[in-house]
């Protein structure tokens, strides 16, 4: 018997790390961090360099590009310091953040008072690029921009207003022969920070849409198809006749798609821009003194678009590695400053300049 | 050796030299080691279906206890207001796979004797790459190929004429809009054949000829010889291949949310709009914020492994059923 369990031994030890392997790949807790695997091979391979740090971000995948951008050119400035981030979605961003296996987070919809308390640390939320969302259609025979007000958005995606000729809609395109044929729906089918903006800005607009769905990152559709994706609703839009549905203005901008103007809160119809949407943040600048979590949606302004939002990076309060505090602190400045000129070109509305004044003093909470 | 060995068992007891000896020789043959290291595969294998199940389970609790077993009859899907329920996505998830077997069965099957019994052995080989090649295409591309080539062929073509002409009947009703169960069946059917058919061949092919020989001798035509004898021998392996593709179907993520619809709704018309578990998983999960929300998500996990377990528990019994009056067996 024992000299079998000599014999045995070997596999037995691979048996014991396998299941060790095993069970610390799927402990719930401790998601796999986050270096890719040839990364990790090059870390592994490479001389410890004293001064080189890397920072391990995750969370909202909308505003992945910019975050790439400026944390790859950051690296440029600083080659000392690298930022690592992951577009896992901020759900799962919040998450790794939570469990501290990230040194800082990002999510598309700011943490409300409830999901702050979940956590055992203090979180400073920054604002850091804005995103917008518009109607875009498919009807054939309209090739008008049509112009939607906050009431007829809000009935379609009710299901009460279910006819392109319905009144609410012809009476704000005067001149516009529209078809009496049913509208389709179609909304995001995964959960998204642009989901998030439209039902809150439906929300605002419909007392109804707020009592009975809400506002979600996913909500709980009275009608419609659901998409994969931008590129899922654009691809069910465009596939089927006397659609509806709701893209961001960074992907509609970039694949030219067609969409409508929206009424904003001053009764104008505005198209969604990086001007017009940057216009919409710049009138909430004076709410935010207290709380940058402010919601922009049917913001004031005569020139302001009304379905946008702030993106945001969640930074927690207190750092205590020393170094790590130092290049977060640092990033945060010039992310605020010069970091805002790399946004246009990847079609991100920028700060306004108030804003950006406002978070440059949370800065120092930073400790 | 024999020395040697000798030597070393005068100083030993008589039993533990025998049993040195037996296992070492064994040992030389290579059986214990072969054995033991294939034990290890095969129990890795288990351990990791247990492990998934155990971290399923454990990673719901919340839901669990807050829904019971409600959550399997509950309709209700509203993460703003937290109220979950599973229903209308086993639905959907059983129904799609159903339709996608019905579909690719007798194309897979049907195929597979063509190319297992009547193709010329070089076509039959040419064509069996081909087929292979299609299973190893990523499913984002059956999905693509789903949303701009099949959904526009259901809207317009395919969806109106099963309306015409079935739609007295509650399976064929409601606003046509190319995406819902049909779609996804059809597109799902596509990426199963492959597996029907490539595993059905190989299993056809290694049908001893003499059992050919035999039917044919006994007066039997081509077709009664496959149909009555060569296809019954291989009833079990032809049986496992659809297996596979069941399990596929089911787990089937990308493709599926791409052409169904989402939209959790429990409709009888297949032309319907409607939603998969994994298709729900997949989209919900990366911005799922909140315990009751995350673990509701990572519930229904557990609940499609467990209706995998039940259709293949099913699919079983239709085996054991079906080959107890068969009148060969493998």
């Amino acid at each position: 018997m024992n000299k079998h369990l000599k014999m045995y031994a070997p596999f037995l030890l691979l048996v014991g790390f396998a299941v060790v392997a095993l069970v610390s790949v799927t402990r719930p807790s401790s998601p796999a961090p986050a270096p890719s695997p040839t990364r990790a091979l090059i870390m592994a391979l490479a001389p410890p360099s004293p001064t080189n740090v890397l920072l391990n971000a995750a969370g909202a995948t909308f505003p992945y590009p910019i975050y790439s951008q400026w944390f790859d050119v950051y690296h440029q400035l600083h080659p000392d310091v690298e930022i690592n981030y992951q577009s896992i979605g901020s759900g799962g961003g919040i998450q790794q953040l939570k469990a501290g296996t990230v040194d800082f987070g990002a999510s598309d919809m700011p943490l409300n008072d409830k999901l702050l308390a979940t956590f055992s640390f203090k979180i400073i939320q920054f604002p850091t690029v804005l995103g917008a969302v518009m109607p875009t259609y498919n009807i054939p025979g309209v090739t008008a921009t049509l112009n939607f007000t906050p009431q007829s958005l809000a009935g379609i995606y009710l299901g009460q207003i279910t006819k392109w000729n319905d009144p609410a809609i012809a009476k704000a395109n005067p001149g516009v022969s529209l078809p009496g044929n049913n509208i389709v729906v179609v909304h995001r089918s995964d959960g998204s920070g642009t989901t998030f903006v439209w039902t809150d800005y439906l929300s605002k607009v419909s007392p109804q849409w707020k009592s009975r769905v809400g506002s979600n990152t996913s909500v709980n559709w009275p009608v419609g198809l659901g998409g994969k994706g931008n590129e899922g609703v654009t691809g069910i839009v465009k596939e089927t006749p006397y659609s509806i549905g709701y893209v961001e203005l960074v992907y509609a901008l970039q694949t030219h798609l067609p969409y409508g103007t929206v009424q904003n809160s001053s009764g104008h119809f505005i198209k969604a821009s990086l001007a017009t949407v940057t216009a919409a943040a710049a009138g909430a600048a004076a709410k935010m003194q207290n709380d940058v979590r402010v919601s922009i949606t049917n913001a004031p302004g005569a020139n302001a678009y009304p379905i946008c939002s702030f993106t945001y990076l969640l930074i927690p309060a207190h750092i205590a590695d020393g170094t790590k505090r130092q290049i977060i602190k640092g990033f945060l400045h010039w992310m605020l400053t010069d970091g805002q000129k790399y946004t246009e070109p990847l079609a991100y509305a920028s700060l306004p300049d108030a804003v950006a004044a406002i978070e440059m003093g949370h800065i120092s909470e930073v400790n | 050796m024999g020395t040697a060995d000798t030597m070393a068992a005068g100083s030993r007891p008589p039993q533990a030299a025998a049993n040195a000896k037996s296992f070492a020789a064994r040992l030389r043959n290579g059986d214990e080691i072969a054995h033991l290291i294939t034990l290890i595969f095969a129990a890795l294998v288990c351990l990791i279906v247990g492990l998934l199940v155990f971290q399923l389970y454990r990673n719901s609790s919340v839901s669990r206890h807050q829904f019971g077993w409600t959550f399997f009859v509950s309709r209700a899907w509203d993460p703003v207001f937290g109220d979950f329920g599973a229903l209308p996505f086993i639905y959907g998830t059983v129904v799609t796979s159903v339709l996608s077997l019905m579909i690719a069965v007798p194309l897979g099957v049907g195929g597979a004797i063509f190319l297992a019994e009547f193709a010329p052995p070089r076509l039959s080989d040419m064509l069996t790459f081909v087929v292979e090649l299609l299973a190893a295409v990523p499913s984002v591309i059956f999905g693509l190929l789903g949303i701009f080539v099949v959904v526009p062929v259901m809207r317009t073509t395919v969806d109106p004429f099963l309306q015409k002409f079935l739609g007295y009947t509650p399976l064929f009703t409601g606003p046509i809009y190319g995406v819902g169960f049909l779609t996804a069946g059809v597109v799902l059917a596509i990426m199963i054949v492959p597996y029907i058919l490539s595993v059905s061949r190989e299993v056809l092919l290694a049908v001893p000829a003499d059992q050919r020989e035999a039917a044919l001798g006994l007066g039997a035509t081509r077709w009664e010889a496959i149909w009555q004898v060569v296809v019954p021998y291989a009833k079990t392996g032809i049986l496992g291949s659809i297996f596979l593709a069941l399990a596929r179907a089911l787990g089937e993520t990308m493709a599926v949310t791409m052409v169904i619809g989402n939209d959790p709704k429990i409709s009888a018309s297949l032309l319907a709009p409607g939603y998969t578990i994994a298709a729900v998983i997949a989209n919900e999960f990366t911005e799922a914020t909140g315990k009751l929300y995350l673990q509701s998500l990572i519930e229904l996990g557990l609940v499609l492994f467990i209706i995998t377990v039940i259709l293949n528990g099913l699919a079983r019994l239709l085996i054991l059923a079906t080959t107890k009056g068969g009148t060969i067996q493998t």
